[in-house]
């Protein structure tokens, strides 16, 4: 049994002295297999496509039934495409949670030393895991949009007006809601790597998301608005609906800006901190 | 906010007019389904896996799972290999770089963890790490794989610091704990990531489950593994890269006698392959029997650095045995001779500073009747003990390392 590691070329110099330094290859490919090889992943995935789709088509079904009985104004503001995709704004907390979960496992079972021996430039790491992340939930989370989407439509039809993905700002809407998953689980992956510990980091983003918006509402009026269309939720209420009828927010696409703004930042100190405390 | 909460009221207020409504029942029903074809693929998987899991590892838990207290006793065919095979055959085997700390200082608040701590560890010998708990043995380790950042001073392998080494797996290996595995992740996948990284093929993690035995279990969460099955796990990942330098903390700990005796002759074959083992222990009569080089700690702070021998000889004083039926004659006259003497049992002492030639000679010349006189060679145990009980930090709090009975299960 010969069991040389060495046979691959380039590892081992003739004198014996080790060359080669890491791949960021193969840091992502080692990312990879972490991603894929633990149950949460696909749970949250799973619950992604299910809370996405599924709610949304019940949400839908239910202003498809209750559209006829509403007043002309609310008729005319209702937007099909933001009604089928309004799944997405709760599978948003699965996805966060992979985000959380993909850093604060590391640290709740102590794989993390393992990790950093054996990959000691930890902003690499930090990169690998959200590009992977990135990745698996880009994927997911468009092939959710579309679903929801046309399952929307078709319920919808005959009911209410519906949207189509040949009109611009509904498909920008399909299309946007994907990034959005993207950009805001980037946002959890980053607080889990500032705070460590999964529960405080999973409260921390849910606050983020739903206790913010409840704060901004009690403030003076003139200020609320200002303050809430800074919102995750808000940004992504608008990211998600193809004609935005309330109060003067940022387009869609500042909007995801904003927020991938708040996903570098958190990142970006995550990654700061990453280097300068011990694992 | 304002629409979101809007069809949040239109879901819930017209639930009874979606659950008859024909597009609601459509979806509601796919739900439904889909929820329940989930489940029973879990359900049906979970039953599988567990029913291979305990097929797979049956033999294997038969063997080193039940703490064998018996053991002479010749229990079933050994889980692990009495003697670790060759990692590489036909190889030269690899010269180790030594590990050289200097001046290693670190706080954790106002708790000095490690002070000031300075030694060498060099190749082809192990060297034992030896301190009572919570001396800074695993404080040290983590400096020297760079995980924590030491205050003071520095710490490099073979002249480079850790972050300085290209691909640190295949220079250095290292077991700090056997729990630190996901429970999610099967043997397989935490061994094949950290491979990954450091682009070490994927056979290297084939041949190490089957070098530590753990096989037949591959495929199971880490999360149902023994204590001993994780440490094993822990000796395959630390030897994935072939590394030259081995770092390992309480390896024993949670291993069976068989596994005992596999990790102690594992650290010698290593060594005698001319790598550097570094192996932390709070059992010095492990120590005794593993380790050629000895590095002791307290409270943080470098005791001795010295081989075995030499530390044993330096710190713990030999005693002789001597049993007579006349020690009210005998004990005056040795102590009157300069010896220390304990009593060790009704007809037994203990006799310090005094050859048995000499305490032969005073018995002759006291007419006392000897039935023995047993020169007692120090343990590596003994020393330890002395040398940390000059120690102010230590008096009232004398470690007190446990007997090796408690190793095992």
């Amino acid at each position: 049994m010969s069991v040389a590691v060495d046979d691959s070329p380039t590892l081992e110099a003739p004198n014996g002295q080790i060359s080669g330094h890491i791949r960021f290859r193969s840091v992502l490919a080692s990312e990879w297999i972490k991603l894929v090889s633990v149950r949460s992943t696909v749970w949250t995935l799973v619950v992604t496509a299910v809370v996405g789709i599924g709610l949304g088509a019940i949400v839908t079904s239910a202003q498809a039934a209750r559209y006829s009985a509403r007043t002309l104004a609310a008729q005319q503001a209702f937007d099909p495409t933001r009604s089928s995709l309004s799944g997405i704004l709760f599978a948003q907390l699965a996805i966060g949670v992979l985000g959380v979960l993909i850093v604060s496992a590391e640290y709740s079972t102590g794989t993390v030393r393992a990790t950093f021996a054996a990959i000691p430039r930890r902003p690499a790491v930090l990169a690998a895991k959200a590009l992977v992340f990135s990745a698996i939930t880009f994927v997911v989370g468009e092939a959710v949009s579309f679903v929801a989407f046309v399952i929307g439509q078709s319920i919808l039809s005959g009911h209410t007006p519906t949207a189509s993905l040949s009109d611009p700002s509904a498909l920008r809407a399909v299309i946007g809601a994907g990034l959005y998953l993207v950009v805001l689980g980037l946002f959890a992956l980053g607080l889990a790597t500032i705070i460590h510990h999964t529960a405080a980091s999973i409260s921390a983003f849910v606050g983020s998301l739903f206790v913010l918006p409840i704060i901004a509402a009690v403030l003076p009026s003139s200020f609320s608005d200002d303050v809430s269309r800074f919102l995750p939720q808000q940004i992504g209420t608008v990211m998600t609906t193809a004609n935005y009828h309330g109060t003067d927010p940022f387009s869609a696409w500042a909007g995801l800006a904003i927020l991938g703004g708040y996903a570098a930042a958190a990142l970006v100190i995550g990654g700061v901190l990453l280097v300068r405390r011990d694992a | 906010m304002a629409i979101h909460r809007g069809t949040l009221i239109a879901a819930s207020g017209h639930g009874a007019h979606l659950l008859g409504g024909h597009h609601g029942g459509r979806i509601l029903g796919l739900v439904v389904i889909i929820a329940v074809v989930v489940v029973v693929a879990v359900v049906l998987f979970r039953r599988a896996n567990a029913r291979r899991r305990r097929a797979a590892s049956a033999a294997f838990l038969r063997g080193s799972e039940t703490g064998s207290p018996s053991a002479g006793a010749p229990g079933p065919e050994p889980p692990v290999r009495a003697g670790p095979r060759p990692l590489e055959s036909g190889h030269v085997a690899r010269g180790g770089a030594a590990i050289v700390a200097r001046g290693l200082t670190k706080r954790y608040g106002e708790k000095v963890a490690v002070d000031d701590l300075s030694f060498q560890v060099g190749p082809g010998q192990v060297t034992g790490f030896l301190g009572p708990n919570g001396a800074g043995k695993s404080t040290t380790m983590r400096m020297i794989m760079g995980l924590d950042a030491p205050d003071r001073g520095s710490v490099t392998i073979g002249g480079r610091p850790y972050h300085g080494l290209g691909l640190p797996l295949r220079e250095v290996g290292a077991l700090l704990e056997a729990k630190a595995i996901h429970p999610g992740r099967s043997a397989y996948a935490h061994l094949w990531m950290l491979a990954r990284s450091n682009d070490i093929p994927k056979r290297r993690v084939e041949e190490l489950l089957d070098v530590v035995g753990l096989s037949s279990v591959a495929h199971d969460r880490a999360g149902q593994f023994s204590l001993g099955m994780s440490q094993r796990l822990g000796i395959a990942g630390a030897l994935l890269g072939d590394p030259g330098v081995l770092l390992f903390d309480e390896p024993v700990n949670g291993l069976d006698t068989d596994g005992i005796r596999w990790v102690r002759q594992l650290l010698r074959r290593l060594a005698s392959e001319g790598r550097t083992v570094f192996v932390s222990s709070h059992l010095m009569s492990e120590m005794a029997m593993t380790a050629d080089q000895v590095v002791v700690i307290g409270k943080g702070r470098l005791i001795a650095e010295a081989s075995v021998a030499e530390f044993t000889q330096r710190n713990a004083r030999s005693s002789v045995r001597v049993r007579s039926p006349q020690l009210d004659v005998l004990r005056p006259a040795l102590e009157a001779a300069g010896a220390a003497v304990a009593p060790d049992g009704n007809d037994t002492l203990a006799v310090r500073d005094l050859r048995e030639e000499q305490i032969g000679e005073i018995a002759w010349r006291n007419s006392v009747l000897l039935y023995e006189l047993a020169p007692q060679a120090a343990s590596l145990e003994d020393a330890f003990i002395e040398s940390t009980e000059g120690d102010l930090e230590y008096r009232g709090d004398r470690p007190t390392p446990a007997p090796e009975g408690g190793v095992g299960s």
